[in-house]
């Protein structure tokens, strides 16, 4: 390799290699400094739930529980909803309103997470409140929806959730879909399917790729901050229940970080941090892997 | 595809096909045109064909021949701004009639592709999904016997009978374009359309496949479109030329290759042009 | 066969529902944003700081200000770096390196903003001992960086080969031809790209609660905290007084007419540049 060939890629590698070096350092970083509560703490840190940083107790069961309860609800909710809007404009819609909708949904993922928030505790809130004063007496035994109509809670945060999960999904789940030969709905066709028959054919060739689609979003849904936080009650309890407020990962660093008053109480959180950063990593590959077993980058 | 090897030509004897002005047509053809936009893409194009012939769409490279196919089932409704003019009557009913059934009338007019494109699924599930989204079957052991049927019409019967649950896309191209046709005809069609079936093949998988149409003939009404002027010759009864969107000749095959009454056709198949 | 047509419609039919669920929180936020922000927003809002706590009027020109800071800051750290990774995952794509690279680059794009919060907390306010801009900025800056880096490199790909292979038949380096042909002529994608990334980053919130946290005052310090849109809308937002919930109103709409116009000129000029090189 010519020496000044060498000296381009060695040039712009430095920088390439700073990207790296970033991630890399955000891993050592987040266990380096969450060292004191590991080691004080171990694996008792996430077992229990009883979170008193003042009285000195840290138990993070209801952070990781709220994380996954309001991804996966969130989750629930957006995938049908993702997954048709894929289809409608990858395979449905007439072609003069596909650049339409696709800027709409990509505004919807454009809108800043803290204006969700914003809207979520001026309007959200208050018509989940209205929902849940009026659920029949029958229903409000059950578990699922017991305890006072609060307006905030895992009911609000999953439904914002899902309104910002959407777009993602969707958009990853259009391009997988557009990766499908065209000649696989053509066979259907030509054996006389129908519309909704020829479109569950290409849907099944890009199962991974949709499967990998909708764990991106669920991704998404994991890290999501302000717009939980403002509407998710912020009470670090485990509770089955949708109206009940309890708190997720990044709402308690969001929320706590600059009152931690002692060393441990700012390990604890960053230790939160960590395992917050671990699970999105492993949930990101993963789906990334999927989708890419489809489209190949 | 032009091949300097002497490659063992099939002994075929293309029945001989005499009109018989009795029987009803197969597919009748009125002036027919094709729009994508505004574009003009087939110009006025009449056509009779008679059931259990084989009929070879020949001409060069975007003379239409394919898109006139795909007229015929109707697969061009698909492509948004498509537009047809004229009619076609599949046994005596025009299929873009108002108030015609698309879905049935696929059904009754199969199709294999230029490439095979089984469907990423068992070579059994690829030749049961007509039976099954058509609900022809009534119970397992009907649908078994249906697939294992097809696949002896379609000659892969012996080579997967043990590997049936086997994925469709471990078999080599040869196979897999007979699977797809093993798939269409699954749902007994009448009528079969093949859109350049062997062009991706090797000369043997060709050869197997220009058997294929011989043997089935009898029972379907047969329409492939091909390049390969020789593998028209040796396969179909009737041959119609079409250059730049028009049907320029239409004749039996024999007289065709050896008489044609049009200049363009003898130029095109002297190869002075194409 | 008429029930198979039958469930063929409700599925279509669903699709089409399901645009339209989408759509209506949109609606929704967007009319809220709209109408409420509209009413708080005036010559004041934009000019002046914030009252103390309690009293009425003021606005968010410090946080205006700081937010322009912070994404100023954010770009100057993220464009070289994320440009020039860009590069290199373009001409060097199939080394194990350029693997490597363009993994981080995800996954640093997947890494959720509070959890670089933490990160630039640990690595510019401790060393520090307080609250700045600087922290603030590189915070965001780590943001941006995967994103302009994979646009980049999308953006490199998609020049034709021929205008390398014409710059090296007439003797350039490799490095000439990558900077005098190659990334001119991806440029406008690239900018439009770095747009944005500026976009998206100066309405996050997370990675900025404690990094250049908040201030009251007006203040272009780079060692001090600063006031930014996003932080000033959280607060304001979650206080309990009405006239700043009316002020928060108004810095959303000012985030998403940020968000909005950008976008749109993103799309201009995405178009325009399609139509012009014909790429």
């Amino acid at each position: 390799m010519r020496s000044t060939d060498l000296r381009f890629r060695i040039g712009i590698g430095v920088f390439a290699a700073a990207l790296l070096l970033i991630v890399v350092a955000i891993g050592i970083t987040l266990a380096n400094d969450s060292s004191l509560s590991l080691q004080r703490f171990g694996f008792r840190f996430w077992r229990t739930s009883n979170w008193d940083p003042v009285a000195g107790e840290f138990g993070a069961l209801p952070f990781i529980w709220g994380t996954f309860y309001s991804s996966v609800l969130a989750l629930a909710i957006a995938t049908p909803v993702a997954l048709g809007i894929a289809v409608f404009i990858s395979e449905l819609c007439p072609q003069a309103l596909r650049a339409p909708l696709m800027f709409l949904t990509e505004l919807l993922a454009a809108i800043p997470s803290i204006v969700y928030g914003l809207w979520g505790i001026f309007v959200l809130v208050p018509a989940v409140r209205a929902i849940e004063a009026s659920m029949p007496e029958g229903l409000r035994a059950l578990p699922l929806f017991s305890g006072p109509p609060f307006g905030v809670g895992m009911l609000a945060a999953a439904l914002i959730l899902a309104v910002m999960v959407v777009p993602f999904t969707s958009a990853v789940a259009r391009e997988v879909l557009k990766t499908v030969p065209m000649t696989q709905r053509e066979a259907a066709f030509a054996l006389g399917a129908t519309r909704f028959e020829a479109i569950r054919a290409a849907m099944f060739y890009a199962r991974t790729g949709i499967i990998g689609a909708v764990m991106l979003g669920f991704g998404r849904a994991l890290g999501e901050t302000m717009a939980v936080t403002m509407v998710i009650g912020n009470n670090p309890q485990v509770s089955l229940s949708l109206f009940a407020p309890q708190y997720t990962m990044a709402a308690v660093i969001a929320n706590e970080f600059t009152e931690a008053a002692n060393a441990l109480y700012l390990s604890a959180l960053i230790e939160i941090g960590l395992v917050l950063f671990v699970i999105t990593l492993l949930v990101n590959v993963l789906s990334r892997g999927l989708i890419w077993s489809m489209a190949p980058p | 595809m032009e091949s300097s090897v002497a490659i063992p030509r099939p002994t075929l004897k293309p029945r001989d096909p005499q009109p018989n002005p009795n029987q009803q047509l197969k597919i009748d053809v009125e002036h027919l045109s094709f729009f994508y936009g505004e574009k003009r893409a087939l110009e006025d194009i009449s056509i009779k064909i008679q059931p259990s012939v084989v009929t070879a769409f020949i001409g060069p490279s975007g003379c239409g021949k394919s898109t006139f196919l795909r007229t015929l089932n109707r697969m061009n409704d698909i492509i948004p701004g498509a537009r047809v003019d004229g009619r076609v009557c599949i046994d005596g009913e025009d299929i873009y009639g108002p108030g015609v059934d698309v879905v049935a009338m696929r059904r009754k007019v199969g199709m294999v592709f230029q490439k095979s494109n089984p469907f990423p699924k068992s070579i059994f599930e690829n030749v049961a999904y007509g039976l099954r989204i058509n609900k022809m079957t009534s119970s397992k052991s009907e649908l078994a016997g249906r697939v294992e049927e097809s696949l002896k019409q379609a000659a892969l019967w012996d080579e997967v009978k043990d590997r049936l649950h086997e994925s469709a896309l471990a078999m080599s191209g040869g196979q897999q374009q007979r699977l797809c046709i093993a798939r269409a005809l699954a749902v007994k069609p009448e009528i079969l359309l093949m859109d350049e079936p062997a062009s991706a093949l090797d000369p043997i998988a060709t050869q197997r496949i220009e058997e294929l149409i011989y043997h089935l003939k009898t029972n379907f009404t047969i329409v492939i479109v091909t390049h390969n002027m020789q593998q028209a010759a040796r396969v179909s009864d009737y041959t119609a030329f079409f250059w730049l969107g028009r049907l320029v000749e239409y004749e039996r095959t024999d007289k065709m290759f050896t008489a044609p009454s049009e200049k363009l056709t003898e130029d095109y198949l002297t190869g002075r042009f194409g | 066969m008429m029930i198979r047509k039958i469930i063929s419609a409700v599925f279509v039919g669903a699709c089409g529902l399901a645009v339209v669920v989408a759509l209506i929180p949109l609606a929704f936020v967007l009319f809220f944003v709209l109408s409420q922000g509209l009413q708080s927003l005036n010559l004041d809002f934009f000019l002046h700081n914030p009252r103390p706590v309690g009293e009425t009027g003021g606005g968010m020109a410090n946080a205006i200000v700081g937010t322009l800071i912070l994404t100023t800051l954010a770009a100057a750290m993220a464009v070289p770096i994320g440009i020039l990774s860009g590069v290199y995952l373009s001409e060097y794509r199939g080394s194990r390196f350029a693997s490597a690279v363009r993994f981080a680059a995800d996954t640093l794009n997947g890494v959720p903003s509070i959890v670089i919060g933490v990160f630039a907390y640990a690595v510019v306010v401790l060393p520090l001992g307080h609250f700045s801009t600087l922290a603030g900025g590189f915070a965001l800056g780590v943001m941006m960086i995967p994103i302009i880096a994979r646009t980049t490199e999308e953006l490199l790909l998609l020049v034709p080969h021929t205008l390398r292979e014409g710059a090296l038949a007439l003797g350039a380096t490799r490095g000439r031809a990558v900077f005098t042909v190659i990334v001119p002529a991806a440029l406008p994608g690239i900018i439009t790209g770095v747009v944005l990334a500026l976009a998206r980053i100066a309405g996050e919130t997370a990675p900025l609660l404690f990094t250049s946290f908040n201030n009251a005052f007006f203040s272009t310090s780079l060692t001090q905290p600063i006031a930014s849109i996003t932080v000033q809308v959280f607060t304001y937002a979650i206080s309990p007084y009405e006239d700043w919930h009316r002020q928060a109103w108004a810095g959303a709409l000012v985030l998403v007419a940020i968000v909005l116009i950008c976008s749109m000129a993103a799309r201009i000029a995405a178009a325009r540049i399609v139509r012009i090189r014909g790429l």
